[in-house]
């Protein structure tokens, strides 16, 4: 039953819908492979068996009784620990939500239940989010499936874990930062970003809210179009959903990247730039061109600004966003809170937090603190308006951007976390796309020296994913990165 | 209920709390003091010597049936805790929503005002800790409100200002904080979070008012307008219209403003004037002291009729404004605000003068009926059906009104159709029934529903007006009353009354009372 886990979401759900395999069958291999595996890789906070198989079985039976299956039926997935699922404790890799079981499901999760996908497990992330490595979990650092010293990236570090491990086709991650795009760098699997407003974030634990935003792991670009399909669209929920008609995401996967124009900013990716990293992404695009693409260069005069704003920004949004956590309503309360409010609040979120998340939320405490607002805040949304304004740009000339999606293969483990501005410095090419809003996705394009793999993001126009999904589809036809599996 | 097992509970804020107020006791106990030397007339002097200067910030909750953000009952009174959602208990990763109708209410309040509406507002956050703010921030809006400018004219003292309008922008309500009337009160504060969520206007007014009568005057007059487009109830003690007042003093003369002081916490109407006089007092002794006065917020205590200093504005929160992410611009075209100004009544000042020309009323008559729209609708219906606007205004303001008060009643749940009470005016009119007589019918009528006509027919209450029964009762009260008889012909007229009231008596109370004094009249002179 295992080599079911080697086979794609839409395939799995063909063979559900067709009776050649049963949902239940696919739910216990995914549950015997998290649970053969997790020892090893920390990728999962919450297992969720029985939920799971029942869930399943009610697959199996709509499809004896002759019901339309949904188009993701059948299908296992891992949903970071940052979305909420009615009932199943969600934390966001917190100690402050430790015990924390939502009263109600994220638009995601009734949007993928709806179509027939069954979730399996709850994936480990940095704590709310915030950070490159995984590190930063209040359950501890998920480790690569190729190399058990290295890191999975961050911030979906499991959910990425997941998908290269076999444990699920699918998962899903947010990206504030980059936080799909270069944890699916780091497992070797396809990470995408969809356009700020494509998917609803209700439900989503919220760390910088107009970044944002919630996509697809898979092993290939047709399976992450597959989820991305069920998962766009507006909701009356969240007013930042975009009204945008979402195309049929699969019907652009010709295979033909013939006349697509590929911008490259030249200068940008020129520095600090690992020698795989270079060489991997150079490959990529001579592929990419030899298949029928042209490459253009494209400045982006600004994108040097993007770390900066993106840390101005992020941490003033998430100052706010998680003052909600003081042990008042839900979740941790210090035990050592009882002689004042003041105490109740300092001491919760002082044992709740983990260092990070503190230290983001001093930052944007201070950006948005009255003196400092227009030098820090505002400043950065003027350069953010700069920045948009380059891709605005670079896209006149070019259907895509590329860039590596990290400037480095996966680091060790422990490596950056004395550093935090190193750290913040490994999401140099992906923090741009968050702070324009743009579709991004990250492909495997190869590895450096001891298998560790190595992606190519490319960034399209605001809601062109299918361009993205297109061209990532033929480079899957061109070569075969995203087939091979780590050893666990 | 309150769940304070589940988390909703909290600990007695003791230390900082009790710190705070123990000096606030001493602050207020050495003013007290002070006060108690002083003269009427030395009080008269000082006002004459500084002038005050006002501006109120008013706090109104919109009427609509839902939260601004979700999708809860903003009903009042309910069990604690059980109007809420994800939303406006600010749980991991839930969203605002914005509600249409409470941005049309604020738009209907603006235009009703006299206030621009902007083509762009933006919400922002407010960002402050606090127990009842189960998000830790509150979502309103700062630097690009909903609507700027607008006047409103006031008359006090027979002096008739233009008070200015700085801005009127939307916001969400808190939760309430209930520190007492639990066993455990001494340790713990509960929550109540129905309240969360519920849609406020916030209206600011410049500085433009001189003294506490006429801030009354005007808060009086907002929240008229307000009741009356139906965005607001008015009712203070529930807490849907909340008033601050920014208070300073200036010696007559001086242009520049004196340093102003916040005056929170007034949650009742008669209690307005009264806490922006203290607070006046309160100022003009400081300086004729020779003190300073100081920034800060104070808080008015009703009980001691005082007010005492809540926080100094070093001590002033930085809220930390930024636009709220969740929530687009709130974009607000032309055509919107010509759908709200369609909606738009006819405002009371306006209506008052109409009264006052097309029924010839008098002014205090109009300015009752327009107290609500639902009045003068109602009010209208009765004078239009019966044709005679001068009694209808009678029984409205007199049996009706105080039957309404008497049952603590609002004009709207009046089982009473104006009209019914037309009818009954009609009758009158007509001499079917005399005045002392509809009182009883009005009573009658009130619950049942029953008609005038009805009640008159099945109870036989009509005047009697045939002459020929009513002579026969005048002679017999002629005959029963020899002595006043003789009376009146010997030129005492007073004894007339008397004999017009036996004949009323003898006629069950049902005669004529024109056609009565006549024949009495008649057969007395003959
Ligand atoms: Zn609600």
């Amino acid at each position: 039953m295992a080599d079911v886990l080697n086979r794609t979401a839409r395939e799995i759900r063909d063979e559900v819908a067709g009776g050649t395999l049963s949902a239940v069958d696919v739910c216990g291999a995914s549950l015997d492979r998290m649970d053969a595996v997790n020892p090893a890789l920390n990728a999962f906070n919450h297992i969720a068996r029985d939920r799971a198989l029942e869930r399943a079985g009610e697959i199996d039976r709509q499809r004896a009784s002759g019901a339309t299956l949904g188009p993701l039926a059948g299908v296992p997935i891992a949903l970071k620990d940052n979305m909420c699922v009615k009932g199943m404790r969600t934390t966001a890799s917190s100690r402050i939500l430790d015990n924390f079981i939502p009263p109600y499901d994220a638009t995601v999760v009734a949007r993928l239940e709806r179509a027939g996908a069954v979730i399996v497990a709850k994936t480990n992330c940095d704590e709310f989010a915030m950070g490159s490595s995984n590190e930063n979990s209040a359950y501890g650092a998920v480790k690569n499936p190729w190399a058990a010293d290295r890191t999975p990236g961050g911030s979906s570090g499991g959910s990425a874990a997941a998908v290269a491990a076999r444990c699920v086709p699918l998962s899903l991650g947010s990206d504030t930062g980059g936080s799909i795009r270069q944890p699916g760098s780091f497992c070797g699997v396809v990470g995408f970003k969809p356009t700020y407003g494509r998917v609803s974030r209700y439900g989503l634990l919220a760390f910088a809210s107009s970044l944002d935003q919630i996509g697809p792991f898979g092993r290939t670009a047709a399976d992450a179009a597959l989820a991305l399909s069920v998962l766009a669209g507006p909701d009356g929920a969240d007013a930042t959903t975009a009204t945008e008609p979402v195309p049929d995401y699969l019907a652009a996967l010709t295979g033909d990247v013939k006349g697509i124009r590929i911008g490259v900013p030249r200068a940008f990716v020129s520095e600090g730039v690992d020698a795989d990293v270079r060489r991997t992404f150079d490959e990529a695009l001579e592929t990419l061109r030899a298949a029928g693409a042209t490459l253009v260069d494209v400045e982006l005069p600004h994108a040097k600004y993007a770390i900066p704003v993106y840390y101005l920004v992020a941490t003033a949004e998430a100052s706010s966003n998680l003052a909600r956590y003081d042990g008042v309503k839900y979740g941790y309360r210090s035990p050592h809170g009882k002689d004042s409010l003041k105490a109740l609040y300092s001491r919760t979120r002082d044992e709740g937090f983990g260092p990070e998340v503190k230290r983001r939320i001093m930052l944007g405490t201070y950006v948005l603190s009255a003196g400092y607002y227009d030098a820090f805040y505002l400043k950065a949304q003027q350069v953010r308006t700069l920045l948009r304004r380059d891709y605005e740009k670079a896209f006149q000339k070019a259907d895509v951007v590329a860039m590596p999606t990290s400037p480095m293969p996966p680091f060790k483990l422990g490596e950056k976390t004395d550093d935090p501005l190193q750290m913040y410095l490994a999401d140099v090419f992906t923090v741009s796309a968050n702070l324009t809003g743009a579709p991004g996705i990250s492909i495997p394009c190869g590895f450096a020296a001891g298998r560790l793999p190595i992606g190519l993001q490319l960034t399209g126009r605001m809601f062109d994913e299918s361009t993205l999904f297109r061209i990532a589809d033929a480079y899957e036809r061109l070569t075969d990165w995203h087939t091979q599996s780590p050893v666990i | 209920m309150y769940t304070a097992a589940a988390g909703w509970c909290l600990p007695r804020l003791n230390n900082s709390i009790a710190a705070g107020a123990s000096a606030e006791c001493d602050n207020y106990t050495a003013i007290h003091v002070r006060f108690g030397f002083r003269t009427p007339q030395s009080e008269a002097q000082l006002i004459v010597k500084y002038e005050p200067v006002i501006g109120l910030e008013i706090h109104a909750q919109l009427r609509t049936r839902t939260k601004i953000f979700c999708g809860c009952s903003t009903a009042f009174g309910a069990p604690p805790n059980s109007q809420v959602c994800p939303t406006c208990l600010g749980l991991p990763g839930a969203l605002p929503v914005l509600n249409r109708q409470a941005v049309d209410f604020a738009i209907k309040a603006a235009l009703a005002l006299g206030c621009a509406v902007q083509p762009e507002s933006i919400f922002a956050r407010k960002n402050y800790f606090y127990p009842d703010l189960p998000k830790g921030y509150q979502i309103s809006q700062y630097e690009k409100p909903l609507a700027l400018g607008g006047a409103v004219e006031v008359t006090a003292a027979g002096k008739t200002t233009q008070i200015g309008l700085t801005r009127i922008h939307m916001e969400e309500d808190a939760g309430k904080s209930l520190h007492e009337g639990f066993f455990d009160s001494d340790r713990n504060t509960y929550v109540d979070y129905n309240r969360s969520g519920v849609p406020l206007i916030e209206i600011v007014s410049e500085p433009d008012m001189r003294s506490a009568a006429e801030a009354a005057e005007f808060f009086t007059h907002l929240r008229e307008v307000l009741v009356s487009i139906g965005v607001n109830d008015g009712n203070m003690e529930e807490g849907s219209l909340r008033c601050d007042a920014n208070v300073s003093v200036r010696p007559a003369g001086q242009a520049k403003f004196g340093t102003k002081a916040e005056v929170k916490n007034v949650n009742s109407f008669r209690y307005l004037q009264k806490a922006i006089e203290y607070e006046i007092t309160r100022q003009i002794e400081v300086l004729e002291e020779g003190g300073r006065v100081m920034q800060e917020t104070r808080l008015w205590d009703s009980s001691t009729g005082r007010t005492h200093s809540m926080r100094s504005k070093e001590e002033a929160h930085d809220y930390r404004y930024f636009p709220e992410p969740d929530l687009p611009p709130l974009v607000v075209d032309t055509a919107r605000i010509e759908a709200v100004r369609a909606t738009m009544p006819e405002l009371p000042e306006a209506r008052r003068r109409r009264f006052v020309a097309a029924y010839a009323l008098p002014e205090y008559d109009a300015g009752v009926l327009t107290q609500s729209s639902e009045l003068a609708d109602y009010y209208e219906q009765v004078a239009r059906d019966s044709g005679n606007p001068k009694a209808a205004s009678n029984w409205v303001m007199g049996e009706l009104l105080r039957t309404i008060n008497d049952r603590g009643m609002n004009i709207a749940d009046v089982p009473l159709t104006p009209a019914a009470l037309a009818g009954l005016v009609a009758l009158v009119d007509k001499g079917t029934i005399s005045s002392s007589i509809a009182k009883d019918v009005f009573g009658k009528m009130f619950d049942s529903g029953r008609s005038a006509d009805d009640i008159v027919a099945a109870d036989g209450l009509a005047q009697n007006s045939d002459e020929a029964a009513l002579l026969a009762i005048v002679h017999d009260v002629m005959g029963k009353n020899a002595d006043a008889v003789t009376q009146y012909r010997a030129g005492k007229n007073q004894t007339f009354g008397f004999l017009v009231g036996q004949v009323m008596k003898g006629s069950g109370g049902k005669a004529n009372p024109k056609l009565a004094n006549e024949l009495l009249k008649r057969e007395l002179n003959r």
